[in-house]
């Protein structure tokens, strides 16, 4: 089976500073990986390479056999990867239902003249979108505030509202950036069932930027740990904490 | 805002203006010319609002597109000598959709360059285009250059002017109102989330300017038709703060609220100017009992911007929990 995401050599450079050099990191279907390394070892860039937020300055990324390499954010989330923000980043002022909404435009028929014309099918495919939107919000059990603005919720349910409106782009990959961060003991172990709960639930892939060990040796099947941007290991968890670079780069010579 | 029944609204509202515009000739001329500035403030309040309310975009520039639109089609309709009702209203129709036209071009070419830019860009690109505009307007022999160019015809009534005006409520409200036009507030509360979400930001703060600069367009045509005599300097800066404020004290993306900021903006001058005394008009006083508070309107209209500013910053009409984008 091919890799639903490949990253080959990839290296960004930033004038004379390499932040991430040549890595490689595959990822399979519905597999769920943590990408781990110390303050600075190049996370988020490598975060930002596959959202396209930074270009390459060699190297290929390969998604579902295509090279996505030059291609715009908005159209990287189209072909199926959605993300996450470390500090949330909701649509506040607009309502829970709305901040989920406005992601169903990537799956809309049709286009303007829809909007403005306002006939049959444009309010029977609104109806729809309206359905399907609950059916999401439901399950994550935020259903009761599909009319707050986002901003009022709390931390775990913006959180939690995040991880819906990336859903709802339909992806076939979710990058997580630093879920746990900020979150207490009690919201850390409710946020790992949530994980995989959507892992199963959806079929999808996720690649998890987590600072926290704790949640990333539970819930990740495989591990790969970045200093100073390069790949130093990869492996299981156990593998992982027991690698002595690993320890190193963590805890200092 | 709930738009359900956006067409019964819409067409309710047309017939409703032409209705009321066969009456129009039992109603005191001075408040008719009232009422058409204030179908179109609303016009390019409700425009702007797209712009700078709901996609948060701050443009300063909208009366220059207002200009592109008058021009056009006071050039266009002075062509034509009398001409019977509705040969006129025809040509009329022509003329103000060529002027929207012509100023959705004028918006294209500025915005796609700006708009790729995040920031405060847009106020100042807007704000250099909008003066550009009225100086290559001044400069412009063949439409009268500074001396301002006469318009031949009258012909902006009641329906135009308030048909238009619910046209552009109706295509406004219609567009945040749907899913595709979630769009345009997703990127005013996050455009770094919005894009990563799929939104492709550039394209959508495009169509809001462009929309927004073509009803200006019309607005601008209405205007020409109205006053008959259009000048470069009526479509200055003052002028486009003049919407900006409108929208600003209706609450941003509010449309319901910038319709009545804009109506009351338009009387407010008119209501303070009467205090003053105005000898023409049966009815009121010949003497000026109050006639300081007419000197001083201007500054009795900016210190209650001020004040309004200072206590209510979410604007006048703003009811909603989470009105202010952040």
């Amino acid at each position: 089976m091919s890799a639903l995401l490949q990253l080959e050599k990839t290296t960004v450079r930033f004038g004379g500073l390499t932040a991430v050099s040549e890595l490689d990191l595959q990822i399979g279907r519905n597999e769920l990986i943590g990408l781990i390394g110390p303050n600075g070892a190049g996370k988020t860039t490598a975060f930002n390479l596959i959202t396209g937020v930074y270009q390459p300055t060699a190297g290929e990324i390969i998604f579902d056999g295509k090279s996505i390499v030059g291609s715009k954010p908005y159209r990287i989330t189209a072909r199926g990867i959605a993300r996450t923000f470390q500090n949330i980043r909701l649509f506040p002022s607009l309502t829970v239902f709305d901040n989920v909404r406005a992601v169903f435009h990537l799956h809309l028929r049709g286009d303007v003249r829809h909007a403005l014309w306002r006939g049959k099918g444009y309010h029977a495919e609104e109806k729809s979108i309206a359905g399907r939107v609950m059916e999401l919000l439901e399950i994550f059990q935020l259903g009761k505030f599909r009319d707050e603005p986002a901003k009022s919720l709390s931390y775990g349910d913006q959180r939690r509202l995040e991880i819906v409106r990336a859903l709802a782009a339909k992806p076939q990959l979710l990058l997580l950036d630093e879920p746990a961060a900020g979150m207490n003991a009690t919201e850390k172990v409710e946020l790992t069932r949530l994980i995989r709960f959507v892992r199963d639930k959806f079929q999808i892939s996720i690649l998890l930027v987590e600072h926290d060990m704790h949640v990333v040796m539970e819930i990740c099947e495989r591990i790969a740990v970045l200093d100073y941007g390069i790949k130093i290991a990869e492996g299981k968890p156990d593998e992982v904490r027991a690698n002595p670079k690993v320890i190193a780069a963590y805890l200092g010579d | 805002m709930n738009f359900r029944h956006a067409k019964t609204f819409l067409l309710g509202a047309l017939a409703l203006s032409f209705l009321v515009s066969l009456v129009a000739d039992k109603i005191n001329p001075y408040w008719l010319y009232i009422f058409y500035d204030i179908g179109i403030s609303i016009v390019m309040a409700v425009s702007l609002n797209l712009i700078n309310g709901y996609t948060g975009q701050f443009s300063l520039g909208h009366a220059g597109f207002m200009a592109v639109g008058a021009y056009t089609a006071a050039v266009i309709t002075n062509q034509f000598g009398e001409l019977n009702a509705f040969a006129a209203n025809g040509i009329f129709a022509v003329a103000l959709l060529a002027g929207g036209l012509a100023a959705a071009v004028t918006g294209l070419l500025v915005g796609i360059p700006t708009l790729r830019l995040r920031g405060d860009y847009l106020a100042i690109v807007t704000l250099g285009f909008g003066e550009i505009i009225r100086v290559i307007l001044q400069n412009m022999n063949a439409v009268g250059a500074a001396r301002g160019l006469s318009v031949m015809h009258g012909w902006t009534n009641l329906f135009w002017a308030f048909g238009l005006a619910a046209v552009t409520v109706y295509v406004v409200a219609s567009l945040v109102n749907s899913t595709y036009g979630r769009g345009f507030i997703a990127v005013r509360d996050d455009e770094v989330a919005a894009e990563a979400m799929g939104i492709n930001t550039t394209k959508y703060k495009v169509t809001a300017f462009v929309v927004g600069a073509f009803f200006a367009g019309i607005a601008g045509g209405l205007y020409a038709h109205s006053k008959q005599f259009v000048t470069p300097g009526g479509f200055g800066f003052l002028q486009s703060i003049a919407f900006v404020v409108m929208v600003i004290l209706g609450g941003m993306g509010n449309t319901i609220g910038v319709i009545l900021a804009a109506i009351l903006l338009t009387l407010l001058p008119e209501g303070l100017r009467m205090l003053s005394g105005i000898e023409h008009l049966p009815g009121f006083a010949t003497e000026r009992p109050l006639g300081w508070i007419g000197d001083t309107r201007m500054i009795i209209y900016s210190l209650l911007l001020i004040v309004l500013m200072l206590t209510r910053p979410q604007g006048l009409f703003n009811w909603r929990k989470s009105a202010v984008p952040k």
